[in-house]
């Protein structure tokens, strides 16, 4: 029972950044139909850009800053210069250009910083506290959880609360009515890939010191988990990518702890797969159709 | 009287595709215009070039008095150029008090804004009933008030409506079109109405503006095209 709690908390924790990721990716497709399949890669580029301030000032804080920072940066970019330009005429193009992007941004970062884990430090004690004996969350855990549900409090109220995010949401329904409306649809797509990247950046610096450390690939499997965690709830749905993500984390923690850590990745596929049979709308999934 | 929207030889299409050709009419401030014609005639293509959502391959569109070429479609309303489109006017996901909201968001004068959504609630007060409720769960003719609310929080002074009384009550459509010719009479607000409902729109309009095939056929007040039975039997067919 004991394991039972410890697996319990360490999936939440685990599952809170799952949710901050899937939201991102539920943030690009509600306002541009497209799976940004470079979030991974590109949270991993400003993860690098995050330590190596933190390495330089020796403030962790500085360091999430700056992360946080070039990912909004980062977000714009690909969006003005990339994505904008792709035509739209077939689903895969955006897709196809994504995953080039992906190749593209691991490949200068292993030439840049070397292809090996260098080590992230943490701001907090990574040591789980016991609670009455039983093993619960360490500081850092609890740090996680904490950043990602006001991440995840600010974007609803950002969206629900003001001005500009019901131009974003807007934009994102119905892009001609907005126009006519006067309604930046260009600019709210930029502002929509800019804020999910850098919401995708605060979850990599939160995920990347609890694997190997920091490494091109150190988010491939996140962003695989994140994907289904964001499908389990429904791309469409924000409240979905939330209840995924940490769904999603307390199976995977559970899977691992029961099952050995081997079983993870395939657990992830699995769990997936069962989704799209069974319920490919998600689980928040409005009743009309979604036409793709 | 000063013509709040004149078009001049104005041709436009999708891609290669020439739909309107050669078309011009102009719009006295304070009236209503009435395009009319059958289905395939230009006359959503029409609205969608007047309001930027369709680049003209040729000819002008002046609207009070300034040539509207290179304007984009966002900044239109800011000058007064409101369009409700054909049967989709309404942010189906958002919900009422939403959609009015967005329909003032651009504008600085934010006491007035407020105003002006106060003034659609009490226009149509079925709106004021459902003000939370997401737009899909709107009847046809509660969107289409909707639609039409929501252009007025601009307080416009060109109004282009595409097919108001599509798929709606005929007590509905009556009202709505009451609205708009008091509209024009009081506050001099400038209407250019696409119609499949002939008589329906000769009755409010003070010119048809009859289409065929991307042409304008014939430009006449309406109550020429209503009482006239040769060009009635010529152009609209009954």
């Amino acid at each position: 029972m004991e394991r039972f709690w410890f697996l319990t908390f360490d999936g939440l924790a685990a599952g809170a950044v799952y949710a901050a990721f899937a939201l991102a990716l539920v943030l690009i497709w509600r306002a541009a139909r497209v799976v940004n399949f470079a979030q991974g890669a590109m949270a991993v580029a400003t993860a690098y850009v995050g330590y190596a301030v933190a390495g330089a000032t020796g403030s962790y804080w500085l360091g999430l800053a700056a992360a946080v920072l070039s990912g909004l940066a980062l977000g714009a970019l690909v969006e003005r210069v990339l994505m904008r330009f792709v035509g739209t005429a077939g689903p895969l193009n955006q897709v196809i250009v994504a995953l080039g992007l992906v190749l593209l941004i691991q490949a200068v970062l292993g030439m840049v910083f070397g292809n090996g884990y260098r080590p992230a430090a943490t701001p907090f004690d990574t040591d789980a506290l016991t609670v009455g004996g039983v093993a619960a969350l360490s500081p850092y855990d609890l740090w996680v959880l904490g950043a990602a549900l006001a991440v995840v409090v600010l974007l609803a109220l950002l969206f629900t609360r003001t001005p500009v995010g019901l131009r974003m949401r807007a934009a994102a329904f119905a892009p001609e009515v907005s126009r006519l409306l006067g309604v930046s649809v260009g600019r709210m797509l930029t502002l929509g890939w800019a804020l999910a990247a850098g919401v995708g950046a605060l979850a990599g610096m939160l995920v990347v010191p609890t694997g190997l450390g920091l490494h091109p690939h150190a988010m491939d499997l996140v962003f695989v988990v994140a994907f289904t965690a964001a499908v389990v709830g429904g791309l469409d749905s924000p409240v979905g990518a939330v209840v995924g993500g940490l769904l999603v984390g307390l199976i995977l923690s559970y899977v691992t702890g029961y099952l050995g850590p081997d079983t993870t990745p395939l657990a992830v596929l699995v769990l997936l797969l069962a989704v799209l049979l069974v319920r490919p709308g998600g689980l928040f999934s409005a009743a009309r159709a979604r036409h793709v | 009287m000063t013509a709040v929207l004149e078009v001049e030889a104005l041709d436009a299409g999708y891609g290669p595709v020439p739909v309107l050709r050669d078309v011009a009419f102009s719009v006295p401030a304070g009236t209503v215009a009435a395009v009319l014609g059958a289905n395939g005639a230009g006359k959503t293509t029409l609205l969608r070039t007047l309001s930027g959502l369709l680049r003209p391959t040729g000819g002008r569109i002046r609207y009070a008095g300034e040539d509207l070429r290179g304007v984009r479609v966002e900044h239109l309303v800011r000058r007064g150029l409101a369009h409700v489109p054909e049967g989709r006017g309404v942010v189906t996901e958002l919900t009422v008090a939403e959609n009015l909201r967005l329909g003032g968001l651009w504008r600085r004068d934010r006491a007035d804004a407020r105003r002006a959504r106060d003034e659609v609630y009490a226009l149509f007060p079925a709106l004021a009933d459902r003000r939370d409720h997401l737009g899909h769960q709107l009847s046809g003719g509660e969107r289409q008030m909707l639609a039409i609310g929501r252009a007025l929080i601009a307080r416009p002074r060109l109004l282009l409506l595409d097919e108001p009384s599509l798929g709606l009550a005929p007590r509905v459509t009556a009202q709505i079109m009451a609205l708009l010719r008091r509209l024009c009479d009081e506050q001099g607000l400038t209407v250019l109405l696409v119609e499949q409902n002939v008589r329906t729109a000769l009755a409010v309009a003070d010119q048809g503006i009859v289409m065929s095939l991307g042409r304008v056929v014939t430009a006449a007040p309406a109550a020429r095209l209503r009482d006239d039975d040769r060009l009635r039997h010529a152009y609209l067919g009954f």
